[in-house]
């Protein structure tokens, strides 16, 4: 049972039953694909085709096809791997620290952000193999014994932080993932129809049958879960803000990066969220779970991470200033006015002033402009990263070797890759996954809450109803 | 299974405050209730029903000592004894560069350690068949169980009472 203060508005809008949940929710995964559906997956997977025939050429040619060069020897492999890690970032804030704020509003987001989740670190994972250049030997980067002696990794190493800080997030976010699902997956066996999917969802549901005792034990992981995976979405940021911050690069060494990158994940993350469920919200006809109150939330979220990352920014370029070393002064002076001045602006138009705009009720209410100001905020950031890792490095100490960075086609195809690999992934977790957590919504519809006598709820349903805020969002 | 070839009496009911309150009213009554299922979380079911608080915590604390006592030993035994090197000046076993991998491990293993205790102890697995009483309790109802052999009452006065209770439905399941 769950009681909501009666001047909120309503968590789920239409006066759903738990019937009603089950039903919206599961005729998307058991009904067969419909024809947009299948003409998005198969753009994706055509531009997943076109991805891997670059990154095939990218593996098979050796790094020199992408534009690095003596100077610059990180660009847009770095940068689009700490965009997606960062991408990353919300699904595992809004089911984890949402859940020890207890904002309930999560439930209805949190399973398509966990997914998001997983396939952005997928994505990101796949750009630490590209860098490498010889992935057949990504293990080298595991502890593993060999015949070198054994030669050990160096755990003095951020790179060997990350490896364990990524792989960690990556494992523990799929865990949390999968034991969030395994109740709605016991919903979708109980009503199959065929013996296909009876068996599929029989498997993945692991004979689930919610009993008490189940559920209780569910709460009580679901709660510990989300305490280890709290510090652990803050580590992981923090570990990849690490791989520049221990370096001696000017631009790089500061320590304000932690708390810089995990705000500008978190920031990236929820207008990336924005975007999926926007879209997945009209075509599923989710506009009684995903609300416009959601979607304000997510925009409130949005502009405080924002802001904190402008801090970031001012304070960088401060301290750059009053720490009094040339070196970390010019390298600042470049980004803002050297020849990458057009990256370090857009950023800061992106990043620092567009999500303001929110500061208006309209326009965080507004479909259209979250939307817009998402996409915009995405870009914003990947340019973060970009202004981070080419401006700091193609100007360092020795003027003769200064250098531009120009991505080749290899360069774009492979960031292509990511979106293939994304989307794709993304489009048949819609279909055959159901997107919104069927078991948390139903906690929250508070159906019983309405039917209590008024002492406990404080307002009758028909009063609900008929309030100015309700009908106000059932437009 | 202990539970095969016994007869329950099967409780449905349509609302998870009902439920609730017919649990209390059936304890009560003298009832002994085999088990509730509901398709989402009941806060105080457990408690209700007088199952013993769950001992997970403290499997999630000990896996996260194991893990932690492994990340230990193999960045001190791989950096400052197996192959000890000085890296950054810094001596062969230095502690404060090896808490990221501690605490990532730590998580780790604790993730991975109260998973895999949940599903043991809940007895559910991949080939697992499910233990259903009615299959609309992953969808929209609240079924309760009562193992009649467990019950000093009889049949139709556990029958009365658990109508009187609020169920909509009640019947009998020989498992």
């Amino acid at each position: 049972m769950h009681v909501t203060s009666p001047v909120r508005t309503p968590l789920v809008t239409g006066g759903k039953t738990y019937a009603d949940v089950t039903e919206d929710i599961c005729k998307q995964v058991e009904g067969k694909p419909t024809k947009e559906w299948k003409v998005a997956f198969g753009i994706s997977l055509a531009v997943l085709a076109y991805g891997t025939a670059c990154l095939f050429w990218t593996w098979w040619e050796g790094l020199g096809v992408w534009g690095l060069n003596k100077t610059v020897g990180w660009a847009w492999d770095i940068t689009n791997f700490v965009w997606w890690v960062g991408i990353g970032h919300a699904g595992t804030l809004i089911s984890a620290i949402l859940l020890l704020f207890r904002q309930k509003w999560r439930t209805s987001i949190n399973r398509a952000a966990e997914a998001m989740t997983i396939f952005a670190v997928i994505c990101a994972a796949s750009f630490i193999l590209m860098h490498m250049g010889r992935p057949w030997l990504a293990h080298w980067a595991l502890p593993l014994p060999n015949t070198f002696g054994s030669l050990w990794v160096n755990f003095n190493s951020p790179l060997v932080w990350d490896v364990f800080a990524i792989s960690t997030y990556f494992s523990v976010s799929c865990l949390f993932w999968y034991v969030g699902l395994v109740p709605d997956l016991a919903t979708i066996r109980d009503r199959a129809q065929n013996k296909v999917s009876k068996y599929i969802y029989g498997t993945l549901a692991m004979g689930w049958n919610g009993s008490s005792k189940t559920w209780a034990r569910y709460e009580y992981i679901s709660l510990i879960l989300a305490g280890l995976s709290t510090p652990l979405v803050l580590s992981v940021h923090t570990i990849v803000s690490f791989d520049f911050a221990t370096s001696v690069i000017p631009g790089w060494h500061t320590t304000i990066f932690p708390p810089y990158f995990v705000a500008g994940a978190i920031f990236s993350g929820f207008a990336m969220v924005q975007n999926l469920m926007l879209v997945t919200r009209v075509v599923y006809k989710l506009e009684d779970y995903i609300t416009f109150e959601h979607i304000e939330m997510m925009n409130t979220i949005i502009t405080l991470t924002g802001s904190i990352v402008g801090v970031a920014y001012l304070t960088e370029f401060f301290i750059a200033w009053y720490s009094g070393v040339e070196y970390e002064s010019y390298a600042f002076i470049n980004r803002a006015t050297g020849p990458y001045w057009w990256a370090y602006w857009a950023m800061m138009t992106c990043n620092v002033i567009s999500p303001q705009l929110f500061w208006s009720r309209k326009i965080r209410r507004s479909i259209t402009w979250t939307f817009f100001l998402s996409v915009v905020v995405n870009i914003g950031m990947w340019f973060e990263r970009f202004v981070i890792i080419v401006t700091s490095l193609h100007r360092d100490y020795i003027p003769s070797s200064w250098a531009m960075f120009y991505p080749t086609m290899f360069d774009i195809g492979d960031y292509i890759f990511s979106f293939g690999l994304f989307f794709t992934l993304f489009f048949l977790f819609s279909k055959y996954l159901p997107v919104v957590n069927m078991a948390e919504v139903k906690a929250v519809i508070r159906t019983s809450s309405e039917k209590l006598p008024k002492k406990i709820s404080g307002v009758s349903k028909a009063d609900r109803l008929a309030s100015p805020a309700y009908k106000k969002d059932a437009e | 299974m202990t539970d095969i070839n016994k007869k329950f009496l099967v409780g449905v009911y349509d609302d998870d405050d009902v439920v609730l309150s017919a649990v209390g009213k059936l304890k009560n009554s003298g009832v002994k209730i085999y088990e509730v299922y509901s398709p989402f979380a009941i806060h105080g079911m457990d408690t209700a029903i007088g199952h013993p608080r769950t001992r997970i915590g403290i499997a999630a604390f000990c896996f996260g000592c194991t893990g932690f006592l492994c990340a230990l030993l193999l960045t001190t035994w791989t950096m400052g004894i197996d192959w000890p090197m000085v890296i950054g000046g810094k001596d062969p076993i230095s502690l404060p560069n090896y808490v990221p991998v501690m605490f990532e491990l730590t998580v780790l293993f604790t993730a991975f350690g109260m998973t895999i205790s949940f599903f043991i102890t809940n007895g559910l697995g991949p080939t697992v068949k499910p233990l259903l009483f009615d299959p609309r309790c992953t969808d929209n109802k609240f079924v309760m169980a009562i193992d009649l052999s467990k019950n000093k009452l009889s049949e139709a006065e556990i029958a009365s009472i658990v109508k009187a209770s609020g169920a909509e439905e009640v019947s009998i399941k020989q498992l």
